[in-house]
């Protein structure tokens, strides 16, 4: 490997660390410890917000295996990657201000606490905590999986010793400096993503010379891979449209992105926000994808999809900007992966043992049991992920579908429909997850139900199940 | 109590008035969150409208925009641009600033537990 490459990656990761030293120093400057730690203190400006929603968001499929797909399928993938523009802006239109008020108005330090307040049922709360520790434990254990392997394929280092530097560049900053670092960090992630994608872009186009000679030979090769439908034809409007569900909207039911929408300081920031997030997110989301494409003819024969921004951001850029290139993917994954460590933590810490075992804990205590989860957290994820245990893996296939399906309407009803209860929200959450998994089997076995993506179906019948429960069991309009 | 324990709402307060009055900020939350349902529509017919109306004809036929297909020009380049103007019109001409703490002004009972947080919350 040369040491060219590593040279960016290296000051990318002491800079990330250093930030999140920095950021840990700010803590205790009065107010509660838990809102400053798991929230930031709500006090996330505009840029910050937005950055660390499309940070944590792009994760290590926006980076690698999604162009990696536009690759071998062509614009039809990059069509359907587009769709996640709308994120940018739908959940922090519709949670907007009315959860900010809310969870304000509850001390909510966590989408539990809000759910907790507002069905006033420890029911709901402990299935919730449950789901979210169990799923995105598993989704994180796989995005360090991730880490590690590109760091191995970046560098030639062992794949135990490239998760350990991974793993003690993330876990020294969240444990320390808690939200505040993790969304500071996310921001300068996000940033690198942004230039990043660019300049790999500009070096791909001018590699393969220009866009209408890519096109063209794109055209000789296979003329599907500049339709919508994919390479093989196989992309149709119905299961692409579907991924408007999965990528799109139903993000708003995702618990890292719901504790997002409260950590901002003023409307003005959410404003900012959610401008500077759909931009961001529609810029990195088209230039990645047509850098999967247009590597196609420009380094054609990759057979790993992983590997197609590796390899020809080695291919057609100088050393030293491959590596600030390939620290994209790094912050991607690195901002993901401290999102998640971090609610997990949250979610052991504030809605199971404060809520369930010990409300009235001394905040010394409280402080404590903060570091110590979150840091003993990683150190299992770490140990996890050097052999990591098919059950995780298997798990991990339900962490993003089967949580959307599972919060989306308990949050979004729960906040405008008055009588949204426990019973409507107990339910949907059973059938979410319960029909996520069954239709993920059916359609393993026999191909697409309806021809769409596994989380259509359980969306809809957890809408169902949150209407019939709400209103069959007892109707009491609810005062917000 | 500690302070960061979530108050339960409907939990009986000494000056609470017997008609439950709506919040009035939440009139203004609930229009800004039926202008995201509105836009995300729109986002998706324009997306999808353009991918299959123009993507559906035979290649052969497509014209190419700054070296893309037509198709994908219009449905994801000038979508993506048109959204993200649309989003910055909201920001500066649109959305409404409001507190988001509760305030005396605008919570119509004033909730007992406000001298109780922190600065930070």
């Amino acid at each position: 490997m040369n040491i060219g490459v590593l040279i960016p990656l290296i000051i990318f990761l002491i800079a990330i660390f250093a930030i999140g030293f920095i950021a840990s120093k700010q803590m205790g400057s009065g107010g509660s410890f838990l809102q400053d730690y798991f929230l930031g203190g709500r006090e996330l400006g505009g840029f910050v917000l937005a950055m660390t929603m499309v940070a944590t968001y792009g994760s290590a499929s926006s980076f690698l295996g999604g162009p990696g797909t536009a690759y071998t399928v062509g614009f039809g993938w990059a069509l359907l990657a587009m769709t996640q523009v709308v994120t940018g802006y739908f959940v922090l239109l519709i949670l907007g201000k009315k959860f900010a008020i809310l969870s304000r108005r509850y001390d909510a330090v966590t989408m539990i606490d809000f759910l907790k307040a507002r069905y006033n049922s420890p029911a709901v709360a402990i299935l919730a905590a449950i789901a979210i520790i169990v799923f995105l434990f598993s989704a994180m254990t796989a995005q360090w999986v991730g880490g590690g392997r590109l760091i191995e394929s970046l560098t030639g280092l062992s794949y135990t010793s490239a998760l350990f530097i991974f793993a003690i560049s993330v876990l020294v900053y969240v444990t320390i400096g808690g939200f505040r670092a993790v969304a500071l960090t996310d921001a300068v992630q996000g940033a690198i993503m942004v230039v990043g994608t660019l300049i790999l872009l500009i070096g791909v186009i001018i590699a393969g010379g220009g866009i209408p000679a890519i096109m063209q030979d794109l055209l000789n090769e296979n003329p599907n891979l500049v339709t919508p439908f994919g390479a093989d034809r196989s992309l149709t409007p119905a299961y692409v449209s579907s991924f408007w569900i999965l990528v799109g909207v139903g993000v708003v039911g995702l618990p890292q992105m719901v504790v997002r929408t409260m950590s901002y300081k003023s409307s003005k920031a959410m404003h900012r926000a959610l401008a500077i997030g759909t931009i961001v997110t529609g810029f990195i989301m088209l230039n990645m994808h047509l850098i999967g494409i247009f590597a196609r003819p420009v380094l054609p024969g990759i057979e790993v999809g992983d590997k197609v921004i590796p390899l020809v951001a080695l291919e057609v850029l100088p050393p030293w900007l491959a590596g600030i290139v390939l620290a994209a993917p790094m912050a991607a994954i690195m901002s993901t992966v401290d999102s998640l460590l971090l609610l997990v933590s949250s979610a052991i810490v504030k809605d199971v043992y404060l809520n369930f075992i010990k409300p009235d804990a001394p905040e010394q205590k409280v402080k404590m049991l903060s570091f110590g989860i979150t840091g003993v957290l990683g150190i299992i994820v770490f140990l996890l992920a050097l052999q990591p245990p098919d059950l995780l893996i298997f798990l991990n296939l339900f962490a993003f579908g089967g949580l959307e399906a599972a919060f989306i309407w308990p949050i979004v009803l729960g906040l405008y429909w008055k009588h949204g209860n426990k019973y409507g929200a107990l339910l949907s959450m059973f059938t979410g997850i319960g029909s996520y998994i069954a239709i993920h089997f059916y359609n393993q076995e026999y191909g697409n139900l309806l021809g769409v993506h596994t989380v259509t179906l359980p969306v809809v019948l957890s809408l169902l199940a949150y209407l019939i429960g709400s209103l069959a069991v007892k109707r009491e309009p609810f005062k917000f | 109590m500690r302070p960061d324990t979530p108050k339960t709402p409907n939990a009986p307060q000494p000056n609470q008035p017997k008609q439950h009055k709506q919040d009035p900020r939440f009139k203004t939350a609930h229009k800004e969150a039926w202008i995201g349902v509105a836009l995300a529509i729109f986002n998706f017919i324009w997306w999808f409208g353009f991918a299959y109306g123009l993507g559906g004809r035979p290649v052969e036929e497509y014209t190419y925009i700054l070296g893309l297909p037509d198709w994908f020009f219009w449905s994801c380049v000038v979508g993506f641009i048109l959204m993200s103007i649309i989003t910055v019109v909201l920001a500066k001409f649109v959305l409404t600033d409001m507190p988001l703490d509760d305030d005396r002004a605008y919570h119509p009972n004033p909730p007992n537990f406000h001298d109780q947080k922190g600065p930070n919350s």
